[in-house]
């Protein structure tokens, strides 16, 4: 087959569906990576606009512009924007479209998550901005403490929208983390082991499980709040046995994480084209991974550096001080790590050059403002003032915009395929750097002399009104340096001439291919040997096109790439992607029917959305597997491999655990509030225990162990050729008999309204019963799929998948009915 | 209504650069001195950032310098000397500084404290008196110049935050708990503070007026009751 027969024919299997249909039913990560960025800067505009709004209303004193109520929607808006619908999204569009191509994959692990993932993001971000149109947007600041948001501060419909459309942007976060995961432990060229991955994968594989396990405590702090708005039960309410520092415990175990989310991936950025602009390799590279490690593990230690004003004892603030300042040990190895690369190499100015040095003059000044706050005395003169605005955008713009923007331009030839020709960019570059420090410099200063963030305006004589002035007029010429990016974007997009192959000459497999991006990525996947694959063989791109790699057949129109070992990254399996397909943005529409029903009050749309998204749930992983046909798959070069679907430890159940992951950490944030309420609430005990009593604990305790053994014996009567029905029936035998026992709690607590105890055993005892409902699910469709011949004696993966939700809600419910019981027992 | 006469003029400064008592001060101390090191650390980074620009550039075409015998070295230098222990030296002395102060900071028992109570509420401030306890001031809090003040926080509604910021640093105000800012005065005076939390539209006027009076002064106020 000649190159371009196999281009032709690949771009046929892999492209998505022609015209305007192909938007909603593409799965391919080069769209949905470039949908997910493109959707991410448009909420980066409207973010920009608040800005601009906010630094009109603040140039002069007492402006008219805005009013209090107003003032607070937009700044609301403004944080909420930039956090959850511009840096987060632009960070997963980013991983999506890039990782697969660095690590020599043809597309990510679970294509139709991907789309999925992207069309809840859209949905939810739809509310948000239904609700700033209509003039009906959250109002509480971004981090929205009750009881301000509750009923008693927001009784409006204000903060629903945000708990509410928040928690769905997130489905799209945790999708993104699962198969971000997912992908770059087992979608990798061959060869391709961890001590030769790029280091963007690195850091995106921190990133990941920083996000499995940093956004669950925000997910879970969402619902309570939620319930507690629309229900009364009352978590955060003082009076009845909740508290509002648990709000701010769960938001900031999430908060202060999400900051390193947000900025290990913009490292990553640095990492990869800072060497390429300096002609030279990362210095240090396992110490840098080293590094990016330390910081992730570190991040989830000192949320509480967000709380120091609220009365914290002393010890615990000194320890949380410490870890805080603690955190600048590995962003300074990084950094000098940078430094060092730059010093051993030839550093040359261009254009995303010009940015990586914008970020060190920025980030620098961010970080060293960072290690102020994280002293407590000073912290509590400077927080909540326009100090801390200003340390957050020296952070955020310093370590995450500018990163981005020398990415942007560092790969703009594989986005686009255009050469750059009209040279604006260096002006937007001087617009931007000079722009922002003029805005925010100044803005330590004006906060030291006191200046609240969050105040809608000002009296005069405080000394305040030059330096906001300044800053406004700042604020404007960033702006216009950001427009002129995106003009200078669209121009050269629209304009310039078609750019040659790896035109930075760098090393890593994304250069590899021809630019603009095809679909295919790889028309064969090469075999690597070192971290730079292309320095280390510069005719590898010609031998990748020739079809001399894997899988260059282009193969009964399948869309197919390898699964590798995790270490060594050694071949294993072939996996055979699913087609486009409506099914995800249909799932997705679905799914937001729950979120809207809770929205509404519109309660009876919930349990029928739910129904449908069980439904498309199964019609969705009904696709998958294979029925034993065509198992295995000769790849090239005399390797015969087995599909992916036909092992034991198939895909899906890899997402599965990954997925638990989260979900564990979820459950362990929910016992952890109510060990909080436990030992911190004021008005404890509640008037009553729950009464533990015989029966309810030895039913649930019967079920426990009787489950997973039912599954297990159903996989092992399948392994012999024999029925599964008899360990299926045991196994939801179990699954009932936990149910009980969580219904029993339920019913033996008071009314959850009365008191936050009895609000959290109706919490856990639903959490353990849609685990155990979950589990039984997949019990039954594995046997189900026994029948149609997906499951049998040599392909049992799904009933391993089955098994691993069984085993999981077997924990749940042991510890969550065993929590529930122990005030009781003990007292 | 007083407390708008006395919000003009420079008693409104709210200032944490122009300490008007020990807390405050230790505070602008540490930011002076934190100032000077970050400014310090930061143009020592930019240096060498500049540094690293010494050589020209080398031509496209050229293969990237790759790893040499120097590369260990380097590590050396760059990582464990400045990216390890530099950060850790720096970090050590800050943080030992800055627990020092925080103790110093702290409403340790003293026979000469005077309690008052600080009850904030949207959006307005009630504050009552140990040592009188049937006196009740709204949005102006009495204290005695020169001693030191144990401010008892609490609120009726939602979250605020109470701040002199030329007397000491914030503290919360939250629902069920009672958290205790230790204030002190040096001189005679009316001294500006402001809720520092967000707490809904009329956060902005969240104001109040701290009057530190004379020994003579603060007896008069707490037998009658007036200023
Ligand atoms: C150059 C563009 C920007 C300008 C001029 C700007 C300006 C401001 C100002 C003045 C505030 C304080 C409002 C107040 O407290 O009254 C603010 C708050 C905030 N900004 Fe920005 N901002 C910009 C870009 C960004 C970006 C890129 C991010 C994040 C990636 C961001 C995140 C935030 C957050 C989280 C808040 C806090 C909102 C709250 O208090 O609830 N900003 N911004
Ligand atoms: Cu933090």
């Amino acid at each position: 087959m000649s190159p371009l027969r196999r281009h032709r024919q690949l771009t046929r299997i892999w492209q998505s569906d022609p015209g305007w249909k192909g938007w909603f039913t593409t799965v391919n990560h080069n769209d949905l990576g470039r949908m997910f960025m493109g959707t991410a800067i448009v909420f980066f505009l409207i973010g920009g606009i608040l800005a601009m709004l906010i630094r009109a209303q603040l140039a002069t004193p007492r402006s008219a512009f805005m009013g209090p109520e107003v003032y607070a929607q937009v700044f609301t808006m403004h944080g909420t924007i930039m956090m959850f619908l511009f840096a987060i999204p632009l960070i997963e569009g980013a991983a999506i479209y890039f990782l697969p191509k660095m690590l020599g994959a043809r597309d990510l692990a679970f294509p139709r998550l991907t789309a999925f993932g992207y069309w809840c993001y859209v949905f939810g971000g739809s509310m948000l901005l239904f609700a700033m149109f209509a003039g009906i947007a959250p109002d509480s600041g971004w981090f929205l403490y009750p009881p301000l948001s509750s009923t008693l501060g927001s009784p409006g419909i204000n903060s629903d929208f945000w708990l509410i459309g928040i928690t769905f942007v997130e489905i799209s976060a945790i999708s993104a983390a699962v198969e971000i995961t997912v992908t770059i432990l087992r979608y990798r060229a061959p060869g391709m082991s961890l001590d030769k991955m790029p280091i963007f994968a690195w850091y995106l594989l921190v990133v990941a499980l920083m996000i499995l396990t940093g956004f669950p405590p925000l997910i879970l702090g969402s619902v309570l709040l939620e319930l507690e708005r629309a229900f009364g039960w009352p978590f955060f309410q003082v009076a009845q046995g909740g508290d509002s520092l648990l709000w701010q415990h769960l938001f900031w175990l999430f908060g202060h994480p999400e900051v390193y989310i947000i900025f290990l991936p913009a490292a990553g950025v640095i990492s990869t084209v800072l060497p390429v602009m300096a002609r030279t390799t990362l210095l240090g590279y396992a110490w840098v991974i080293a590094a990016a490690v330390a910081l992730g593990v570190l991040s989830f230690g000192i949320w509480v550096h967000h709380m120091f004003a609220t009365g914290i004892p002393h010890m615990a603030l000194a320890f949380f001080s410490a870890a805080s300042t603690l955190v600048a040990v590995p962003t300074g190895i990084q950094i000098f790590a940078w430094l060092g690369t730059l010093w051993k190499g030839r550093p040359q100015l261009k254009l995303p050059m010009l940015w990586i040095i914008g970020f060190f003059a920025t980030f620098v000044i961010g970080g060293l403002t960072g290690v102020m706050v994280a002293v407590v005395p000073f912290d509590w003169q400077a927080h909540d003032t326009h100090f801390v605005v200003a340390h957050m955008h020296y952070v955020l713009v310093g370590g995450f915009v500018f990163p981005f923007l020398a990415g942007l331009y560092y790969w703009m030839p594989l986005l686009t395929g255009r050469k750059r020709f009209f040279r604006l960019g260096e002006t937007a570059f001087w617009l931007v750097f000079v722009g922002f420090h003029v805005t925010f410099l100044a803005m330590h200063w004006v906060g030291l002399l006191g200046q609240r963030r969050r105040t809608f305006t000002y009296e005069g004589g405080h000394g305040w009104e030059v330096i906001n002035l300044i800053s406004s007029i700042g604020g404007f010429i960033t702006a216009i340096g950001f427009g002129l990016v995106i003009i200078d974007i669209a121009v050269n997009t629209v304009f310039a001439a078609r750019i040659r192959r790896d035109p930075w000459r760098a090393g890593t497999l994304e250069w590899a291919m021809a630019n603009p991006s095809p679909a295919y990525n790889f028309a064969s996947l090469p075999r690597v040997s070192a971290r730079d694959p292309l320095y280390d063989d510069p005719a590898l791109p010609h031998r990748i096109a020739r079809g001399e790699g894997y899988l260059g057949d282009a193969y009964k129109g399948q869309r197919e790439t390898l699964v590798v070992d995790i270490a060594t990254g050694e071949p294993l399996q072939v996996v055979v992607f699913p087609p486009n397909t409506p099914l995800p943005i249909i799932l997705a529409f679905v799914t937001g029917g729950i979120f809207l029903g809770l929205l509404t009050k519109l309660y009876w749309m919930v349990p029928l959305s739910l129904i449908g998204v069980a439904a498309l749930m199964a019609l969705w992983a009904w696709g998958l597997g294979s029925r034993g046909d065509d198992v295995m798959r000769d790849v090239g070069h005399g390797l015969n491999l087995p599909r992916a679907a036909t092992v034991p430890q198939p895909p899906g159940w890899w997402g599965s655990a990954f997925l638990l992951l989260a979900d564990a950490t979820f459950f362990a944030s929910l016992i952890f509030g109510y060990a909080f309420l436990w030992t911190v609430a004021p008005n404890w005990p509640p008037p009553a225990y729950l009464e533990p009593g015989i029966i309810g604990p030895l039913v649930g305790l019967a079920g426990v162990v009787v489950a997973p053994f039912g599954i297990r014996l159903a996989e092992r009567h399948l392994r012999r050729g024999g029925t599964m029905w008899p360990g299926v029936a045991l196994a939801l035998a179990g699954a009932a008999a936990m149910a009980t026992a969580a219904i029993m709690a339920v019913r033996a607590a008071a009314d959850p309204e009365l008191h936050a105890y009895d609000a959290i055993i109706w919490v856990i005892a639903g959490y353990v019963l849609v685990h155990v409902a979950l589990a039984a699910g997949m019990s039954i469709y594995a046997t189900v799929r026994r029948y149609a011949g997906y499951v049998a004696p040599d392909r049992f993966g799904e009933v391993r998948i089955a098994r691993l939700w069984t085993d999981y809600a077997s924990v749940v419910a042991l510890i969550g009915l065993a929590a529930l019981q122990l005030p009781g027992a003990v007292t | 209504m007083t407390t708008l006469v006395l919000l003009v003029g420079c008693e409104n400064s709210l200032s944490t650069v122009d300490p008007a008592g020990p807390a405050a001060n230790v505070i602008a101390t540490l930011w002076w001195i934190m100032l000077a090191g970050a400014t310090l650390i930061f143009v020592f980074v930019m240096v060498l950032l500049a540094l690293t620009f010494r050589r020209p550039g080398v031509a496209d075409a050229d293969n990237p310098v790759g790893e040499d015998g120097a590369a260990r070295g380097r590590e050396k230098v760059w990582l464990v000397g400045l990216g390890l222990c530099f950060p850790l030296v720096v970090l050590a002395a800050l943080l030992a500084y800055g627990l020092v102060i925080g103790e110093r900071l702290l409403p340790r028992d003293d026979p000469a404290v005077v309690t008052v109570h600080a009850e904030g509420r949207q959006w307005e401030w009630r504050f009552s008196y140990a040592d009188a306890p049937d006196l009740v001031t709204e949005n102006v809090l009495h204290i005695p110049a020169a001693t030191p003040v144990d401010v008892r926080i609490t609120t009726v509604d939602v979250i605020h935050s109470f701040w002199v910021p030329r007397l000491a640093g914030k503290l919360d105000a939250l629902p069920g708990h009672e958290n205790v800012l230790r204030i002190e005065a040096w001189k005679p005076g009316r001294y500006a503070g402001v809720s520092a939390e967000y707490n809904g539209p009329g956060f902005l006027g969240h104001r109040f007026v701290v009057i530190a009076h004379d020994a003579e002064g603060w007896s008069a106020f707490l037998t009658d009751g007036a200023p």
